[in-house]
Order: C-alpha cells, then sequence, then structure tokens
C-alpha cells in the first residue's frame, strides 16, 4: 500500500533526523566516562559535576549577557525597521530587506573570519561586546522576519484610530502598538536569545578570552575524560533551546484578532 | 464662511488623481451625506478632512482653522473607520474611554461621561465585553460612541453601516439620525447607498471619479439630477435624446419619439443653449398609461405591492421604457410623459 510506504518513510526519516540527538541525552546519564554501547547503568553524576565547574559557570553568565544582549537590541532594531517597512510606503523597502536579511546566508566562517579581520584593522579588542555585534548580523534578520509578519496581521486602522482619539505617536506606540505586538516581540527576543546562545563560530573568533558556552564546550572535547560532562550541558542546552523555540512558536502563531467586519 | 470648507483639494496616488479638485462647504450642525460609487475616492476625501492624508493641493478649514498641516490627534474631528477599527486588546468601556484619557478628567467624571455615552449607544452593561465578542451591530456602536465620546465638532463616518445586514442597517439608519439630533455634531457621512444618503442627510454631494458632480438636498437631487452621472445613480431613470429649439419661459424641444415638447425653463441643466443635443430624463413614476400617447408593448411586468414595474419596448428605441404603476401585465399600452417631470441634461 502507498500509505504504508510513505508511514515507512517518514518515520525512518524521523529517526535518521532524532538518533543522533537523542545520543546525548542517553549517555548524559550513562554511568561510564566512555561513549559506547552497551550502557552500563544509569547516574546524575555528570549532572552534578556540571554544577562544581566554575569554568563553565563562568561560560554560561557570559553566553546568557551576549544571548540577553543581542535579544533586546536585535528585536529593537527589528521592531523599527519592521514598522518602517509595513506602515510607511517606503521606496526601495524591498532591497533594504534583502540586504538585511544577506547575512543568513553568508557561512558563519566567512562571517566570523570577516568580523575578526575588520577589528583587528579598526583596532578594537575581541571581546563579548564583539561577539554581540557579530551575532546582531544574524539575528535582525530573524526578528526582523517575525516581527514584519506581526505587523502585517494588525490593522494600520488602530493606530490611526488612537491619533483620532487623541494620542500622538508615542501614546500610541505604548497604548496600542506594543500590546498588539506583544507576543511578536517576545518571540522575537526567544528566537534571537537562543540563536544567540547556541552560535559558535562567530563566538569562536570574536570572544577572545572570554568563552561563550559553546566555546567552552569545544575547549572541553580536548579531554576525553571530559566528554560525559559536556554530553549532559549538551543534553540542558538541548532541552532548554527546543522549549524556548516551542514558546517563541506559540507565541507567533497567538493572532491578534483581525476586526471582524460584520459579522 | 462655512464651518467646512474643503476647497480646490486634489489627491493622487502614483500619479492617478482620486480626489480631483473638490470643493465642499458644510453647515454647522448639518447631517451631509457623501455619495460615490465604489473607489469613487470617497475615504480618500474623508480621510484628508481627518488628517490621515496630506492633500497634494487647496485647503481644508474647520470652523475657519486651516487644518492642512495639522496632525490627526490635534484636529477637531473624529472618525468612525469603514471597519470600525475597535482595538482588541480593550474591552467595550476601555474602547469607549481611550480618548478621554488625553482630557485630563477627574476618574468619577470620566467614568460618568463613558457611561453616559454608553447609554446613548444602547450598550448599558456592556462595558465590560471583550472586543473581540461583540456583534456586527454592537462594533458599530462602540465605533460610534468612541468617537462621539470627545464631543468633536465634526465627526466623520465611513460607512459606518457598510458591513451591516438590511434589517440592522435600517434600524441604525434611524438612531444615527436621532443620535446626530440629540448631540448635535456635525456629521459627515460617506456612503455608496444612495437610499440611506437620501433617507438621513440634510444635504448630499454626488462624487463620481474624484469629482463633486452636484450638491443638493434629497429631493432636489432626486428631481433636478444635473447630469446624466448623477440621474444614473440616484434612482432609475429613462433618458431620451431631444434638441433644443428654442430658450424663452419655457424650453421648446424636440424630442423625436416623443414629439415637439415645451418643459418649464427650471427643468433644464444650467449651460445648455439652443440648438444643444440634450437628453430628456424622467422617473419612472412620472411616465404614465393612458388612453392615447405612445404605443409600445409590455416586455415584462413586476408586482411590487401597490404598483408594478414594467419594462416597455418602443418602437424605434432600443431599451425598454422603465414605468412604475398599475396596468395590465402585458400586451399594447400607451405611454404619456407629462413635460413638468422632464428634465433636460447636457449631453455628455
Ligand atoms: N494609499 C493608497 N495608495 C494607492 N492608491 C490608493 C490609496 N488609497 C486609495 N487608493 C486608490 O484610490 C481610489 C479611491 O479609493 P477610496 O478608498 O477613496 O475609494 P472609496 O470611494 O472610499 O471606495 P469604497 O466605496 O470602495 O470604500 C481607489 O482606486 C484606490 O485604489
Ligand atoms: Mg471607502
Amino acid at each position: 500500500m502507498k500509505n504504508r510506504g510513505l508511514l515507512l518513510y517518514a518515520l525512518a526519516y524521523l529517526a535518521f533526523l532524532y538518533m543522533p540527538v537523542l545520543v546525548l541525552p542517553v549517555f548524559s546519564f550513562n554511568n561510564s566516562e566512555f561513549i559506547a554501547f552497551p550502557l552500563s547503568g544509569f547516574t546524575t553524576r555528570w549532572y552534578a559535576g556540571l554544577a562544581a565547574d566554575s569554568a563553565m559557570l563562568h561560560a554560561l553568565g557570559n553566553s546568557l549577557k551576549v544571548g540577553a544582549a543581542t535579544a533586546l537590541a536585535s528585536t529593537l532594531l527589528g521592531l523599527l525597521a519592521a514598522k518602517a517597512v509595513t506602515r510607511n510606503r517606503l521606496r526601495g523597502a524591498g532591497l533594504a530587506l534583502g540586504f538585511i536579511s544577506l547575512p543568513l546566508f553568508i557561512p558563519d566562517i566567512v562571517l566570523g573570519l570577516s568580523l575578526l579581520l575588520l577589528l583587528g584593522a579598526v583596532g578594537l579588542p575581541l571581546s563579548l561586546a564583539a561577539v554581540v555585534l557579530g551575532h546582531l548580523l544574524v539575528c535582525v534578520p530573524f526578528a526582523l522576519t517575525v516581527l514584519i509578519a506581526r505587523f502585517e496581521g494588525f490593522d494600520p486602522n488602530l493606530e490611526e484610530a488612537s491619533a483620532d482619539l487623541g494620542e500622538d505617536g508615542w501614546m500610541t506606540f505604548w497604548r496600542i502598538t506594543f500590546p498588539l505586538m506583544l507576543p511578536g516581540i517576545a518571540a522575537s527576543l526567544l528566537l534571537t536569545f537562543i540563536t544567540s546562545f547556541d552560535e559558535f563560530l562567530v563566538a569562536y573568533f570574536l570572544s577572545g578570552t572570554e568563552a561563550t558556552l559553546p566555546v567552552y564546550i569545544w575547549g572541553q572535547l580536548r579531554f576525553p575524560e571530559r566528554l560525559p560532562v559536556v554530553l549532559a550541558l549538551g543534553a540542558i542546552i538541548l532541552t532548554v533551546s527546543v522549549a524556548l523555540v516551542i514558546c517563541a512558536e506559540l507565541l507567533r502563531n497567538r493572532g491578534v484578532a483581525r476586526p471582524r467586519v460584520g459579522a | 464662511m462655512s464651518f467646512l470648507s474643503v476647497s480646490r483639494v486634489s489627491k493622487s496616488f502614483g500619479g492617478a488623481a482620486v480626489v480631483d479638485a473638490v470643493d465642499l462647504s458644510i453647515e454647522r450642525g448639518e447631517f451631509f451625506a457623501l455619495l460615490g460609487p465604489s473607489g469613487c475616492g470617497k475615504t480618500t476625501l474623508l480621510r484628508m478632512i481627518g488628517g490621515f492624508e496630506t492633500p497634494d493641493n487647496g485647503t481644508i478649514a474647520i470652523d475657519g482653522e486651516v487644518m492642512n498641516t495639522v496632525p490627526p490627534h490635534r484636529r477637531p474631528t473624529n472618525m468612525v473607520f469603514q471597519n470600525y477599527a475597535i482595538f482588541p486588546h480593550l474591552n467595550v468601556f476601555d474602547n469607549i474611554a481611550y480618548g478621554l484619557r488625553r482630557l485630563r478628567l477627574r476618574k468619577d467624571e470620566l467614568r460618568a461621561r463613558a457611561e453616559a455615552m454608553l447609554a446613548t449607544v444602547r450598550l448599558e452593561g456592556l462595558g465590560e465585553r471583550a472586543a473581540g465578542q461583540l456583534s456586527g451591530g454592537q462594533r458599530q456602536r462602540v465605533a460610534l460612541a468612541r468617537a462621539l465620546v470627545r464631543e468633536p465638532k465634526l465627526l466623520l463616518l465611513d460607512e459606518p453601516l457598510g458591513a451591516l445586514d438590511k434589517r440592522l442597517r435600517e434600524a441604525m439608519q434611524v438612531e444615527l439620525r436621532a443620535i446626530q439630533r440629540k448631540v448635535g455634531i456635525t456629521f459627515l457621512l460617506v456612503t455608496h447607498d444612495q437610499e440611506e444618503a437620501l433617507s438621513l442627510s440634510d444635504r448630499v454631494a454626488v462624487m463620481g471619479a474624484g469629482r463633486i458632480l452636484q450638491v443638493a438636498a434629497p429631493r432636489e437631487l432626486y428631481e433636478r439630477p444635473n447630469c446624466r452621472a448623477v440621474a444614473d445613480f440616484i434612482g432609475d431613470m429613462n433618458f431620451f435624446h431631444a434638441t433644443v429649439r428654442q430658450i424663452g419661459d419655457s424650453v421648446t424641444v424636440n424630442a423625436g419619439l416623443l414629439g415637439i415638447l415645451a418643459l418649464p425653463r427650471a427643468n433644464l441643466a444650467p449651460g445648455i443653449r439652443t440648438d444643444d443635443h440634450i437628453l430628456l430624463a424622467i422617473r419612472p413614476e412620472h411616465v404614465g398609461f393612458s388612453e392615447a400617447g405612445v404605443a409600445g408593448e409590455i416586455a415584462s411586468a413586476t408586482f411590487l405591492g401597490e404598483r408594478s414595474h414594467y419594462h416597455v419596448k418602443i418602437a424605434g428605441r432600443s431599451d425598454p421604457v422603465s414605468v412604475s404603476g398599475i396596468a395590465p401585465t402585458h400586451g399594447t399600452v400607451h405611454l404619456v410623459f407629462p413635460p413638468d417631470h422632464l428634465i433636460g441634461l447636457p449631453n455628455a
């Protein structure tokens, strides 16, 4: 039967997709230093080890800082750009959007390398701030996509009605635009945060002595005995990332009820 | 100077003139309708008066003050939007009280004014209702209340009843008129529904393709349209080609099939001269059945209760004549065209 074949294919595909990802949590609970089958019993000691790892905690702190700064800045920039392209009949808006989205298609290694060269050329030190700047290039397009979709689903007459009722641009933003955009803003914050938090290459090139979490993990891979701990960390990051992305998607799809005409 | 004065206002989008050198004068306290087919520029004109579009040319003045560069939030106007634009995240009360925040009223005063307005539009007790849970008629009332509560000098209404079903629309028309009398605010209503315009307003401006064609009281508009477009748009009208023979105390025209006729001078639109080729227009209810007259054959008859509506074919004319009256349902009839009801219009 045709449907049966299709179902098998789909299952095989899902297995291929998710098996490697599942290996991570499975071995993070395996009571052995060696990553090999058969599994040799359940343990949480790798997770316990994480809590005591001060270098890891420091890297985690760095990643949180970079992620938060990137999320706030890219969402703010995205909000302004999205409002401009959806609310004003701008010339060349399409072209500008294309240019803003271009970094998405530039390989990260090229992006990281170019930024490294640029920082060197203008004499700026490698730092977490540099990482934030690099991440902005990657995250603003994401923010923009989420926020433009939100603005497009939102009747511009609402803002005009607010102006008509005596509120200036600023108050209209706070009383109408912001509350109606809130789910989109939250989705954008989560998506850009997680994109920055998980990003490795740009951070690797630009972070200098202050490692972010992915850079720290990369460093730990040189020590085989650290591998189970890294797996435990990876499993946590995986879980949190998936949870945040699901939240962002839920928020993104929570529609502003478009004004029903009539009915 | 009139209360609202629009003079030589034009607006084009991408090279196409949407509003073309429009002049309009509206008096204080008037219920004024702007009537025209879809896409003729009604919303655009209203949006310029409300401040949402800037005229390319011309001036708009309200109560003696030029408004061209005044932003919407500083204009003494309020608008009921074509789609109502109810704030979806606020309940009915907060929607209505939205525009009162700026006025810095005391809390109880704000509450009292919003509650009074809820009562005016007969939404008492629905203040806590979420915006998403309103029926079409209720949304319309919220939009009206929200605009009226600020006591604007001029209320702009963009097809406020267009989205409602027929019965609700008729009920709301009566209410809209009553509310306007009660609050005494000047209303400028945009509509493409001629019955609505004629039944509600003190005066009507008919718009077509960005221009004002005629401004008149409803009865005059119906009885004395000044051009074919207006006559066509308002009600049903028969047209006959004719030539002007002589203009004196009365007007003599050669109306071909209808013969030589003498019309009252007042029935001739301005600007028509001797020898001009014109159109004679007559409403279906003014065409009479009689013993003698232009012979015709009833092509169709529609029973409408009190009277019926007929299409009568007459020799030498392709369009049947529309007649409203009482006659047999088929066969040969004779039609008369009383000159008092024939209007001479430019043949444009
Ligand atoms: N912002 C705009 N940009 C480009 N064209 C526009 C814009 N607003 C209106 N138009 C065009 O101007 C013309 C008149 O539009 P308008 O909305 O004023 O018509 P209307 O008389 O209100 O019609 P309706 O009865 O359908 O509401 C239309 O052809 C419309 O496409
Ligand atoms: Mg319109």
